[in-house]
């Protein structure tokens, strides 16, 4: 890998991470994520699989460019992603089962996540397979850790725990109880409210850093984040 | 730099999709358009043979696995009512179909388990529902135990709010001892007419949250009323048959 391609590996992976994070700058597909990031485990779980499935369909899409028509683009970057969500949805009903009914109705709805076409449409459609993978995996990423810092901030603030439900996944394990056993809880963190406002606190957070960034280094290129383009 | 603008190190070969910006037709010479018709239909048809071959060895694969753990799951919830220890027979396939009786507020039938030690009856396993939950309706499990007595009940899914309504469902309960397990162990013989405390029952609630709880009562006490009568006929039919003639 010559330097030119690490720099453009680099600049997809900060990009997916940071400056065109989905779910702070494009703000693209939140919905069943804001659903289930209630707990920190449905959360990142939810996210992971969305990860997998990003990663697998832009792969899938880079590999396959050369022999997708244009005009019928959309009807198979969806049956290619709806094809990798069924099998994900088979997978995680066998050997995640608890898991699979918390989640419920949320693992199919990975294929209608618009973060995951539009990704196989702007990125994956015109660049290789392995910088595609890559594309789809870091803004999958950058998705996981934003809602694993929400689902953890709701879970806190509303139960007092972290990790409630971890038996799910690691049979046996517990949760922390992090706040005392007689923490009242937030109930408006657990409701869907909740996600609204944190989500809220975390973009003005996001915001006010790159406003900083930006003021105390005013030569420095300018990066702007493009919410637009996406 | 937006994504659009970055291609790849490799010439992309004239079938490549063109960029969104440039139609295709623009560059190479215009085909028949059946014959672009023809050939899409092809590709796309191809490509749902290959993915539905993906699909289809998937489920093949995961049959066995999801079965066994729907399996799994259905004993480890029975097991919540029903001591997994209190039985020894095949408790997932000795059944009998019910029929749909208002009293367990299930639309269809109801596969009803039985558990035996021996040749000895030990308990009835059943879902009913609870209609008239806070948000929606409520899903119980309860054992009914061949003495009359309640083995117990489990909240199977629910919609309640969290933090309010949800201790119905002891994960989710944070009192010592959970609230479900005051239906351990009571006779059944008034179960028709079970309510909580503040509509005159003895069974405990917590303030600012009754409805919940109140569905719960009323729901099993209703579905118990009928099914206990008819327990000893029940023990005593074929498995797999229909309990129509028992509830006439």
């Amino acid at each position: 890998m010559n330097l030119e391609e690490r720099t453009a590996y680099g600049d997809i992976g900060r990009k997916g991470l940071w400056e065109n994070n989905t779910a702070l700058v494009q703000l693209l597909g939140l919905c069943p994520l804001l659903a289930v990031s209630n707990t920190l485990v449905n959360a990142v779980s939810l996210s992971l699989a969305t990860v997998l499935v990003m990663a697998l369909a832009s792969g899938a899409v880079a590999a396959l460019r050369t022999l997708i028509p244009y005009e019928i683009r959309i009807p198979v970057f969806i049956l290619i992603i709806a094809a990798l969500v069924t099998c994900l949805d088979l997978a995680f009903n066998a050997w995640l089962h608890e898991l699979y009914l918390v989640l419920g109705i949320f693992i199919p709805l990975i294929v209608t996540n618009c973060i995951v076409l539009a990704r196989v449409e702007a990125f994956a459609a015109k660049n290789s397979p392995l910088a595609a993978a890559w594309d789809g995996a870091a803004m999958g990423v950058g998705l996981l850790w934003v809602l694993a810092l929400l689902g953890s901030a709701r879970e806190l603030i509303g139960a007092g725990t972290l990790f409630s439900g971890i038996d799910m996944i690691i049979p046996g394990a517990q949760a922390f109880r992090l706040l005392g056993d007689d923490y009242p809880g937030l109930l408006i963190a657990i409701l869907p409210p909740g996600a609204f406002i944190l989500l809220g606190l975390l973009i003005a957070a996001r915001n006010a850093w790159v406003a900083r960034a930006t003021a105390t280094r005013p030569t420095a290129p300018h990066a702007p984040a493009d919410a637009a383009s996406a | 730099m937006s994504d659009a603008e970055r291609d790849t190190p490799a010439t992309p070969p004239a079938a490549d999709p063109a960029p969104a910006e440039t139609p295709q037709n623009e560059l190479t010479p215009p085909a028949s358009a059946a014959g672009t018709a023809a050939r899409s239909a092809l590709l796309l048809g191809t490509f749902t043979l290959i993915f539905t071959a993906l699909m289809a060895l998937t489920f093949e694969a995961t049959r066995e696995p999801i079965r066994a753990s729907v399996e799994a799951r259905r004993l480890e919830l029975i097991a919540q009512v029903l001591p997994q220890g209190d039985y020894d027979n095949a408790l997932l396939t000795d059944t009998v179909q019910l029929p749909t009786l208002p009293a367990l507020g299930i639309a269809g039938p109801v596969t009803l388990h039985r558990a035996r030690r021996g040749a000895d009856p030990v308990a009835l396993v059943f879902e009913a529902q609870a209609p008239d939950g806070y948000s929606g309706t409520i899903r119980l499990l309860i054992a009914l135990r061949a003495d009359g007595t309640l083995g117990g009940v489990r909240v199977v899914a629910h919609k309640e709010t969290p933090g309010l309504g949800d201790y119905i469902d002891p994960a989710k309960d944070r009192a010592t001892p959970k609230w479900i397990a005051q239906f351990a162990g009571r006779d059944t013989a008034q179960a028709g007419s079970w309510a909580v405390r503040k509509d005159g029952g003895d069974f405990a609630y917590m303030s600012g949250a009754t409805i919940s709880p109140r569905a719960v009562v009323r729901a099993t006490g209703r579905a118990v009323a009928a099914i206990a009568p008819a327990r000893e006929a029940l023990f005593g039919l074929p498995t797999g048959a229909s309990a129509g003639e028992v509830f006439k």
